[in-house]
This record gives structure tokens, sequence and C-alpha cells, in this order.
């Protein structure tokens, strides 16, 4: 490796780090908080079997997942405005990403609700708890423990997604490295560069999830 | 007369699996309600306690009446506060702890104080033998110890009657002693019971009185040593003969 090659990376660091940490890491944050919320209500809604609702639900579910993400990011940020509706790019970003994993989520969520005995549900009504009483204490608690794998699988994968927002010019980590090299023209130096930070990223989080499952892992561990 | 039951009728998918089910309960009384697989006896305690909505009939307990078709939520709330309910396979909270098991209903539903709820719970967990597995899991206990945490869960609030479905029916055969001799504690102690049960050594020497089912009408009713010594309905005695032939 050269030294001007060498320089380049060297000096490229600190800032594609910066640029994660300040705009990849909150705009993932916040898209998994969203999605985290979207799919929650979604799965309570499926799973509560409220008529109308759970049709719309299903309809969000079958439109999302069966459209590119790209597509969708575009549609919001380039496509809106001319009815009117124009985002900054980052609150568009975390929507579509927040609305995208969200109905993946949903459908984890929902699997795991189910796998709750509903004995449990008829045992809560019997020692006097309502739905909602049962649904915190019982379910709930249950339900994530379940869907925790199925969760971080996503936040993960949401982590990788946000490169995708560079399209809508949001300013972000890979976009920082599309900027950079623009410039010196270095591109398999910078994109590997780039590379290792999300794979340094996404290793954090592995490894806070496995600390999460290890925590998690009361209940006194699995019998059946 | 504790609680008087009268005319329960209920269809699944048009199928009768209730026809017309009476019975009469007195303070203390034990009654066993027996029958072969498929006579309706579960469905009937469901829907005593409104797990299972009846299509008809009509509910006195303490002098209250209700109809089961019509019943209120604060109709049912008000029943379950004087009922337990124990199940065939425990439903224990999988994700509390024994002691939370029981103190559960008692702190969220009846917004009775962490402290009080304890004490009631750890005197409960006493009267079952549980009290030295306060902070351990459901999955961690035998089946024979989780049915017993979900009869001190019953006792907590103090019930007026408690239902026992099958209670010993998805229990290994060495652990259903353990549940049964606290039943007959109970029924000692003169706890109000409705059992459904196959344990016909618990319906014999148990309980006071006998409700034979058979194709979701009752055959049968009287106390337990008349039904076992002299069944007036030939189907009595035919259903007596086979299961003390096992």
């Amino acid at each position: 490796m050269n030294e001007r090659l060498w320089n380049i990376l060297l000096d490229a660091f600190p800032k594609l780090l910066r640029y994660g940490a300040e705009v990849t890491l909150p705009l993932t944050a916040l898209s998994f908080l969203l999605a985290l919320a979207v799919s929650v209500i979604v799965a309570l809604i499926q799973y509560a079997n409220v008529r109308v609702l759970r049709q719309i639900c299903r309809f969000y579910i079958w439109i999302i997942r069966g459209t590119p993400l790209l597509v969708q990011l575009y549609l919001v940020f380039y496509g809106l405005p001319s009815v009117g509706i124009v985002l900054n790019a980052f609150p568009a970003a975390v929507l579509v990403f927040g609305f995208n994993e969200g109905a993946y989520m949903a459908e984890s969520m929902r699997g795991a609700l189910e796998s709750v005995s509903t004995g449990q549900m008829e045992a809560g009504y019997c020692v006097g708890m309502n739905y909602l009483q049962i649904m915190v204490h019982v379910v709930l608690p249950q339900a994530f423990r379940t869907a925790f794998p199925a969760l971080s699988n996503s936040l993960i994968s949401m982590l990788k997604g946000t490169s995708m927002a560079s399209t809508i010019t949001v300013m972000e980590m890979f976009r920082q490295a599309q900027v950079i090299n623009g410039r010196v023209y270095e591109s398999l130096g910078l994109y590997a560069e780039v590379a290792l930070i999300y794979l340094l990223f996404c290793t954090l989080l592995t490894w806070l999830q496995r600390l999460g499952e290890k925590r998690l892992a009361s209940y006194g561990g699995a019998r059946s | 007369m504790m609680l008087e039951i009268r005319d329960v009728h209920k269809q699944f998918d048009g199928q009768d699996v209730l026809r017309g089910i009476s019975l009469e309960v007195n303070k203390g009384d034990v009654v066993a309600i027996l029958g072969p697989s498929g006579s309706g006896k579960t469905t009937f305690l469901r829907c005593l306690n409104f797990l299972e909505r009846a299509d008809r009939g009509q509910m006195v307990f303490d002098g209250e009446a209700f109809d089961l078709h019509t019943a209120t939520k604060a109709d049912i709330a008000r029943i379950r506060k004087k009922t337990a309910f124990v199940f065939q396979n425990y439903n224990l909270f999988l994700n509390k702890t024994v002691l939370q098991n029981v103190t559960l209903g008692l702190t969220v539903a009846a917004k009775m104080k962490r402290a009080q709820a304890r004490d009631i719970a750890v005197a409960a967990l006493e009267r079952v033998g549980m009290a030295s597995k306060l902070d351990s899991y459901p999955n961690q206990l035998s089946g024979g110890q989780q049915q017993r945490v979900a009869i001190a869960r019953g006792l907590a609030s103090s019930p007026e009657i408690i239902y026992f479905d099958e209670p010993t029916s998805a229990l290994d055969p060495e652990l259903i002693g353990e549940v049964l001799s606290v039943m007959r504690q109970l029924a000692q102690e003169g706890m109000t019971m409705l059992v459904v049960t196959h344990e016909m050594d618990f319906a014999r020497n148990v309980s006071s009185k006998v409700l034979f089912m058979e194709g979701g009408s009752v055959i049968e009713e009287g106390p337990s040593r008349e039904f076992f010594e002299h069944p007036r309905q030939e189907r009595s005695r035919e259903f007596i003969r086979t299961i003390l032939r096992k």
C-alpha cells in the first residue's frame, strides 16, 4: 500500500467514524424505535383481531413487503413533494426505514404473541385481571423475549440499510465516503474502509444482542 | 344454598355439547363431576366461570341471580372474584416466579399493597407445601409442584368456591398423589369445590356429591356413597364397572 493511499485512509477514518456516530447511529436508533412502536401496534391489532383495523394492518404489511425499500425512499422524498408533502431528508429516511422494518417486525411480534399459550390469558382472567393487564404483565413480556432474536436481526439489517439514505441526500456515513472518494478517487480503499466501520458497528450490536439474550434467559430457562 | 345452576345449554358448531345441566351446591360441598370424555364436563365448568359463554342458563350465586348467556362484564368480574379456577395444564404465568404468580392477581387486579399480597401469597403457598420455592420459575418445577402453585394462586383471593378442571390429568402418575392430598386437605377444611376428574378414589372418598354426565346431559346426581354403592341408572353402573376394572 502506497503512502498516499495510507494517508487518505487515515485521514478519512475519523471523519467517517464521526458521521457514523452522529448520523448513521441516531438514524438507526430513531428508525428502530419507530419500527418497534409500529410493529407492536400492528401485531396487537392482529392478535386482538380488531376487525377493520386488522384489514388495514394486513394491507400495510402487503404493500411494504411487496415493494423495494429504495423505491419507497424515492416515493416519499422525491415523489410526495408533488402533492405538497415536503419532508427533509433525515425525517423522510426515519419514516421510511421505520415503517418498512416495522412491517417485518410486526410479523415477528405477531408470531411471538401467538406463541404465548392462551391458557395463561384464561388464568389471568380467572384471577381477576382484564385484557390490558394480562397483556402488560404476562403476554407482552414473554412475546418480547421470544421475538428478541428476530428484533435484533432487524436492528442489524436496519443499521446497514441506512446507507441507502445516501440516495435521498442524507449526509450519513456512506454518503460521506462517497464525497471523500469524489475528491481523491480511491474507491477500493475508501469503500472497504467504510465497510469495515459498518462491520464494527454490527459486531458491537451482535455482542449487545448476546448480552441481552443472556439477561433475558431467565424464566428458569427452557424445560418443556 | 350457595350456588344454584339451572339449565345450562351450549353448542359448538351446531353440535349440542350441553343439553340443560343443573346443579345445586351447598357451602362445603365437594362435587365430583364424572363422565366419559366428550360428555361436556369441562365445558360445563368453563361456562360457570365464563371461559365459555353458555347459550342459555341461569346461575344464583349467594342469592344473586345471573344469566349465563347475557351476563355483563361487571357481573362476570363479580362472579370471578368469588371463584378460583384450576386448569388441567396449570397455566402458570411463565415469566413470573412462584411468588409473583400468586401475588399478581392481588396487586394488579385487586390493587392490594405489595407487602400484604406477599403475606397472603406466602400463607397460600404454605398450605400447598410450596413456600420453599418462592423464587423459582414454573419451568423449574415438576408438574405436581406447578399444579400446587396454581392451587395456591386460586386460594390467594379467598374464593368461596374453587373449580378444578381435571387437575391431575396432565400429571405423571407418581405426581398425582401430592396434588390430590392438597385437594383432600382443602376439602377437609370445608372449601367448596367442583371437580371434573377421572380419579375415582377421590370421587369416592373425598367428594360429597357426584354429578355423572354423558352426552351433555346429567345421567345421575347424588351423594357420592350412594352413587358408588347403589347407582340408580344402568349407565352409571356400567361406567363404575369399567372404571373400577382399570
